[in-house]
């Protein structure tokens, strides 16, 4: 089958460097597409010449197996990573406008419902809190009632609760049958909800796959989480392959009785004692080599 | 063009002046201490052009004396000030404070030999006796009509640099906060094309400008009463293409500039130039013929001079019709530049 969206061998250059170097993907209709990267991985460019919002040095961009136009912006539904409204719009008024704008629209009530805006419909859109403000810009990406739907990191900066609300709200988008590409930096959320994610560093696509097939893939271990003090001596200097993350030690382990009896031989505690599967966030930062790039 | 999103972006835009109150407070202020401000200069008598001091023993006795013997002790437009200290009164005729300065009981007078005025007023003082008798052979005739005063000349060149401002600032800075804050990304993501984004931008902006034209006109009108001789409906077009081509200015200059400070930077560039060298203030009549061919290329020059011509003159259409051509030519170009130019990020 054909994807809904695809980009082909794409190409952006800023100067001598390749901010995006060939990078090829589809979106499959009523899928969530997750893509992760570093800052800087070319996360937001790829997704910006997608939008149609940056032009490709190189490569295509087809929707419905068609170069991307009038067709695509009417069905294109675009959340920014950051966004500014004019001043002094309500957010009734931000709703209004932005729907003014396509042939098609999402009912305003279904809009305000699906969003739950209803609260503060007539609220300077300036005066949201961080929460609200994500929920209106949602909306707006949402008011032509779109195919395609572009969330560039939606849940920047949002408190858990805010993020979590988020979240639902983007599982009923997906409910709806509409398509996802979605950036983010939170990898408990590209797993919460993705189908697939693509993994990009420096610009190219490193790994690809839905995230439980790729932690497979990549993994057949767990991870005993210890607290450092309850290593006597260098952890270093255990017969195991430790990792020492601030106050935890982490040990990697397929065979979980050999490595706690070792830990025992070594006269470790294992009063503080976790066992945890491989995250997305493992695979991460496998692939990428470094921690999240602030 | 879809008249739809052309419509929505226009109310989008004048709602938000509206509401802005300091914009909207300023906007209204800023005209009517304009108003004020011509009110309290130009609704008095005539200015006096020059000023004589008169030294004597006692000076306004010896001047009521001479004003009767002397025609130029008579002479209109000079104020004559008596003094009762001689030294301090020709330092100020030194430093151009007084224009001319005469001792009575001396007879004697004194002039700043680099001062224009004194030697007027000296030719003035030589000649001021022979005004009725024939002079040179020149025969003396005379004419009467109505004065057009400096406020007259004046108040078109105000009204057009009030409009320069708002349009170079009130548009070309809006969009240059747009772009750096985002708002022009936004709406580039949307199928609303840049020429209905522009064209909102240049109607909101110009309905205004002629509200607030048409209310320090009415402003000055009220208080000082100036010449307007020709037609309204004329004058509304001029102000009109006027506005047009400003506005098209400020889109040009805001084409692609992501910082606010240096779209200032610009448009002070802009703005003073025009400010001195289109006639505002002083005729360029007789200034370097370089200076008065540069202020050719400013729209604000040719304004002020349809205005002027329309106001002082009475012209009708034929008498302005290389004026509008012009300013009808530089909004098409800077419009056509500015939307060629223009870059949404």
């Amino acid at each position: 089958m054909a994807a809904l969206l695809q980009a082909s061998s794409l190409i952006k250059r800023y100067g001598d460097v390749a901010a995006v170097d060939g990078v090829s993907f589809g979106l499959e209709a009523g899928t969530c597409f997750g893509l992760l990267g570093p800052n800087g991985a070319g996360k937001t460019t790829t997704i910006e010449m997608l939008e149609g919002i940056t032009d490709a040095d190189e490569g295509e961009i087809r929707y419905r197996d068609k170069p991307v136009g009038t067709e695509f912006r009417n069905d294109a539904g675009i959340m920014f990573q950051s966004t500014a409204l004019q001043d002094y719009m309500t957010v009734r008024e931000a709703l209004e406008m932005f729907g003014s704008f396509y042939p098609r629209t999402t009912p305003m009530a279904e809009l305000i419902e699906t969003c739950a805006l209803g609260e503060f419909l007539d609220r300077d859109s300036r005066k949201l809190s961080g929460g609200q403000r994500q929920r209106l810009l949602l909306a707006i990406a949402l008011v032509n009632d779109p195919q395609v739907v572009f969330l560039d990191e939606p849940t920047t900066g949002l408190d858990p609760q805010a993020r979590h609300n988020l979240w639902a709200l983007v599982k009923r988008i997906r409910a709806q049958g509409k398509t996802i590409l979605l950036t983010t930096h939170y990898m408990e959320e590209a797993y919460e909800l993705c189908d697939e994610i693509a993994i990009m560093d420096h610009g190219k696509i490193i790994t690809r796959g839905s995230p439980k097939a790729l932690l497979a893939e990549h993994f057949d271990e767990v991870i005993l989480q210890l607290p450092r003090t309850d290593i006597l001596g260098d952890p270093a200097e255990l017969p195991l392959p430790v990792t020492v993350r601030g106050d935890t030690v982490e040990i990697p382990s397929r065979d979980i009785n050999t490595t706690i009896r070792v830990l025992l031989d070594h006269d470790a505690s294992l009063a503080g004692l976790q066992i945890r599967p491989r995250t997305l966030e493992d695979l991460f930062l496998a692939l990428t080599g470094e921690a999240l790039r602030a | 063009m879809n008249w739809k999103r052309f419509l929505a972006v226009l109310k989008a835009r004048n709602r938000e002046f509206i509401r802005d109150r300091s914009a909207l407070g300023w906007n209204i202020v800023f005209p009517l201490l304009i108003v004020a401000g011509f009110a309290f200069a130009f609704s008095g008598k005539p200015m006096d052009l020059y000023k004589v001091g008169v030294y004597a023993a006692d000076p306004v006795q010896k001047l009521a004396q001479v004003q009767e013997t002397q025609a130029f002790f008579r002479t209109d437009y000079i104020q004559f000030i008596p003094v009762t200290e001689l030294p301090p009164a020709i330092t100020k005729v030194e430093r151009h404070q007084l224009d001319m300065l005469f001792d009575l009981d001396q007879q004697r007078y004194w002039i700043n030999r680099d001062s224009p005025k004194g030697y007027i007023l000296e030719r003035v003082l030589h000649g001021a006796d022979t005004v009725d008798a024939p002079a040179g052979g020149f025969r003396r005739q005379t004419v009467s009509g109505r004065e057009i005063r400096y406020v007259d000349w004046l108040i078109p060149g105000i009204l057009a640099m009030n409009m320069m401002f708002s349009a170079l600032f009130g548009v070309g800075y809006v969009i240059v906060r747009y772009r750096k804050s985002g708002v022009l990304k936004r709406l580039q993501a949307t199928p609303l094309t840049a020429f209905e984004f522009l064209g909102a931008q240049v109607v909101s902006r110009l309905w205004l400008i002629l509200i607030i034209t048409g209310g320090v006109y009415a402003g000055a009108d009220l208080f000082i009463d100036f010449s307007m001789f020709g037609s309204y409906l004329l004058l509304l077009l001029v102000f009109t293409l006027g506005a047009v081509s400003l506005i098209s200015l400020g889109l040009l200059v805001a084409a692609r500039i992501a910082s606010e400070e240096l779209a200032g930077g610009i448009l002070n560039v802009l703005s003073w130039p025009m400010m001195f060298l289109s006639g505002v203030w002083f005729s360029l009549e007789g200034a370097n013929p370089l200076i008065q061919k540069l202020a050719l290329l400013f729209p604000l020059t040719h304004i002020i001079d349809a205005a002027r011509a329309v106001m002082i003159d009475g012209a009708g259409l034929a008498g302005i019709g290389t004026q509008l051509l012009i300013l009808s030519l530089m909004s098409a170009l800077f419009l056509l530049l500015g939307a060629v130019l223009f870059r949404w990020k």
